[in-house]
């Protein structure tokens, strides 16, 4: 135990979700024999690719020491939108799915910044508004594209890579260099880890908590537009539970629901885990219940694993 | 050093057989021996000081015998009986409190609530006993002679009144020996008397009192006997009629030290602050003085008394009702701190694991947060920038880290407050202000730090300290304000002011006189 307390400290350690994230696809690949293929592997990352986009700013909120439950409602409000207004424009269209995304984002962080109601009130209220506004916009109804070039892009490959796929890992790799190498990620940590320090160096605390829900709404609409050329449609309860499944991955990736803590590429480990383990189970035929009932335990797990692990670095002897 | 009412005459030592008795412990952390082979016992009736540097191991042997630590060697005796404690309840129940530093109450939980947590009166259906509850806790704090009562929420309390409920709390069981940890770290010197009222009361019913602090005068004014602890390791005890703070000192750290009064700043530019007539309403009024660039001016008061609030607004933290502020020549009313710090103003603040330190971050993040711009291009942050900054504050002040990584949570008070000092001399500021700078800081770093303060003036920062020790204000300061329920009663010069004039300043004693006035020149 001492050791693999040693093993995981430091800058250079290895986040205790990839080791997991490693087992299980070893696991997997022992279990199923269609599992270790590059079709599957891609496939994996396009089923991903939603939760996991959105994860990537959930991320930078969570950091931030907020949350974001609205963001499944803005997928669906970006997904309909996208497919809706297909009549002005294909580029319109998107265009406005993504604004969508970006205002939303805006007006949850302006909200929070200027009242300073908790967030997880003020986008949980979003969540439902929002919620309201996609059935009053599509009266209840499914859209449907008429775009061809729209619904293929979302089966579009470039060599044997889908589009999805590439676009998910470039804006991880992104969002990988800025919470790392940017000032705006540095103070996203501060803000989250302790408040007050950084209003007394001088930060803006309200700028970088509004510019992070921009963040997770844009993401939250880019996730629901290439969701919905994915599925040439739009449903209005479209993006439901979305919420959830996000936080879980960002949590199973380490980051901390207090905030100041936390990282895109344990996120990206967090929504691989959930991926593999939900194509896993169902290519072993495991019934889709089972699989909610044993990702919930695993979330449980990880974090008692989690925990553990963690508690030696605050007993530290001061230095 | 700080005049303490009250007996200063030596003290019968106490010749009884020891209520308690620590023999050979050892604590081994990863990596680290905390405590090695240490002694210690107490008599009861007696206070018996424990003194050491940060990270000498004091509050980890404070730790171990009030069960939170569990030793790796050696036996705690109490009354002639061998414990192991296994938890902090257990030592409670066989009669070791330890009132600890850092404070464990539930804000939102009234005093009465607090001083019984666990351990509430219950009647029949197991529903809380009120009557009795309201009445145990006046009698507790009426032995503490508390200004507050027993339904007033901890969390509306100053810190010194927390401390007080955190002392109540102690009282609820009887106990035999009982462990103060720096109690008078966040007291003035006003509330100390009560608090040492407190101690012999304790002490003329048996009980064995432990005292840890860094402040001398204390240690010297209460105790019979003093204990040294350095690096771990138990360096001797001695009676405290047979020494001095000299010894003692050499005792802690291999050499002595004092205040240098005569290092202070000599050589004072044109004004960089002058607040007029400032006011913050219900806060404070009418506050006005000037600080000049080369000058270090020390702001004097209770807590409570409005000090750290004029800081506040000077650095944009509130907006002022009336009067203003002139920053470098310059009428300024900040919106945000980001402001204040482009304009040159640097805050060093009160409390530097609430304000002044992200505690999760590493050294060097923690030293560039005020200063992004200055090692970022583009938004990008450059690593080895960044780093070259951390190696000239860690070097310049001697920062004890083991590397740039280490958390900041993991150091001790005293570079703890380095970084934030130099967190702030990288913003280059015009004027620095330091709210309480050396508040729980052991005497080393404390040295270190007065002189870093004195070196930063000469070298032409105006600095504006805050602070509720006198021979801290006195040591530093060129001229000192003095500062009573929200108003400045008096200015004086730093060089030639008396103590007890400074201190009926500060207790709104002959306010109308504005005691030797000395506002324009010195």
């Amino acid at each position: 135990m001492i050791s693999l307390k040693g093993f995981f400290r430091g800058r250079t350690a290895i986040q205790p979700i990839w080791i997991f994230v490693i087992a299980i696809f070893i696991f997997f690949s022992f279990m199923s024999e269609y599992f270790l293929s590059l079709g599957n592997i891609t496939n994996i990352l396009v089923q991903t690719s939603t939760i996991g986009l959105i994860a990537l700013g959930m991320t930078y909120v969570m950091i931030n020491g907020n949350i974001d439950l609205s963001v499944g409602a803005i997928l669906g409000l970006a997904a309909s939108l996208a497919v809706g207004l297909q009549d002005y424009g294909l580029t319109i269209a998107i265009i406005v799915a993504l604004a969508s995304g970006i205002l939303l984002g805006a007006i949850n962080g302006l909200v929070v910044w200027k009242t300073g109601v908790n967030a997880f009130i003020v986008t949980l209220g979003a969540m439902l508004g929002i919620r309201g506004l996609i059935f009053l916009y599509t009266g209840e109804q499914s859209f449907y594209s008429m775009n061809f070039a729209f619904a293929d892009f979302g089966a579009s490959t470039i060599g044997p890579f889908p589009v999805l796929a590439i676009i998910f890992l470039f804006c991880t790799l992104v969002m990988h260099l800025v919470l790392t190498r940017t000032g705006h990620g540095r103070n996203t940590f501060a803000v989250g880890g302790n408040p007050e320090a950084a209003i007394d160096a001088g930060i803006r605390l309200g700028r970088h908590m509004m510019i992070n829900f921009i963040i997770v709404g844009f993401f939250a609409a880019l996730a629901g537009v290439l969701l919905a050329s994915q599925m040439g449609a739009a449903t209005p309860n479209l993006g439901r539970d979305y919420e959830l499944w996000t936080i879980t991955a960002v949590v199973l990736g380490g980051t901390k629901l207090t905030g100041g803590y936390g990282s895109i590429t344990g996120t990206l480990g967090g929504v691989l885990a959930i991926g593999i383990l939900r194509n896993g189970m169902n290519l072993m035929q495991v019934p889709a219940f089972y699989v909610l009932v044993i990702l919930g335990v695993i979330l449980i797990s990880v974090l008692i694993i989690d925990k553990k692990l963690n508690v030696p670095s605050t007993k530290e002897v001061r230095i | 050093m700080t005049p303490i009412q009250g007996s200063t005459g030596q003290r019968q030592l106490i010749d009884a057989e020891p209520v308690l008795k620590l023999e050979g412990i050892t604590k081994r952390f990863p990596g680290v021996v905390a405590l090695n082979k240490v002694d210690f016992d107490v008599r009861p009736g007696e206070v018996h000081a424990l003194l050491g540097e940060n990270g000498a191991g004091k509050s980890t042997l404070m730790k171990v015998l009030a069960g939170k630590h569990q030793a790796d060697e050696g036996t705690i005796i109490l009354s002639g009986e061998e414990m192991a404690f296994e938890n902090p309840k257990h030592a409670k129940r066989a009669g070791v409190v330890l009132i600890h530093q850092e404070q464990s109450l539930v804000p939102g939980m009234t005093v009465a609530e607090n001083i019984y947590l666990g351990s509430l009166p219950k009647k029949w259906g197991n529903r809380v006993d009120w009557p009795k509850l309201r009445e145990d806790t006046n009698r507790i704090l009426e032995t503490l002679k508390c200004s507050f009562q027993h339904d007033d929420l901890v969390g509306s309390l100053s810190i010194a009144k927390k401390q007080m409920v955190e002392i109540a709390r102690a009282l609820v069981f009887t106990p035999r020996v009982v462990v103060f940890d720096e109690p008078t770290a966040s007291l003035t010197d006003h509330e100390k008397p009560v608090l040492y009222d407190i101690i012999r009361n304790l002490q003329k019913q048996g009980v064995g009192i432990v005292y840890i602090s860094h402040r001398m005068d204390e240690i010297f004014h209460l105790s019979h006997r003093i204990s040294v602890l350095r690096d771990g390791e138990y360096t001797g005890t001695v009676n405290t009629c047979d020494t001095n703070e000299d010894e003692v000192t050499r005792m802690m750290i291999g050499r002595s030290l004092e205040l240098d009064h005569a290092s202070k700043p000599t050589e004072f530019g044109e004004n960089m602050l002058e607040l007029r007539n400032l006011s913050v309403r219900r806060i404070f009024e009418d506050v006005s003085f000037k600080v000049r660039k080369g000058e270090i001016v020390g702001m004097y008061g209770l807590v409570g008394a409005g000090r750290s609030e004029v800081a506040e607004t000077i650095f944009g933290l509130r907006g002022y009702t009336a009067g203003e502020v002139v920053m470098d020549g310059e009428v300024v009313n900040f919106r945000n701190t980001h402001d204040a710090v482009v304009k040159g103003i640097a805050l060093v603040p009160e409390d530097r694991k609430e304000q002044g330190l992200v505690l999760g971050m590493n050294c060097r993040d923690n030293m560039t947060l005020a200063s992004l711009s200055s090692v970022s291009s583009m938004g990008f942050m450059k690593g080895l920038a960044e780093l070259s900054v951390y190696d000239k504050y860690h070097q310049a002040m001697k920062i004890k880290s083991p590397s740039w990584r280490q958390k900041v949570g993991n150091l001790s008070g005293g570079n703890q407050q380095k970084i934030v000092i130099g967190k702030w001399l990288h913003t280059h500021p015009k004027l620095l202000i330091l709210d309480e700078p050396t508040r729980g800081i052991d005497v080393g770093s404390k040295a270190e730090i007065h002189a870093l303060v004195k070196d930063l003036a000469k070298s032409g920062y105006a600095v504006l300290v805050i602070s509720s020790e006198m021979p801290e204000v006195l040591g530093l300061s060129n001229r000192i304000i003095a500062m009573y329920e929200g108003r400045v009663t008096a200015e004086f010069d730093g060089d030639s002011v008396s103590e007890d004039v400074l201190v009926q300043a500060i207790t709104g004693q002959n306010t109308e006189q504005r005691a030797s006035p000395k506002p324009e020149a010195v």
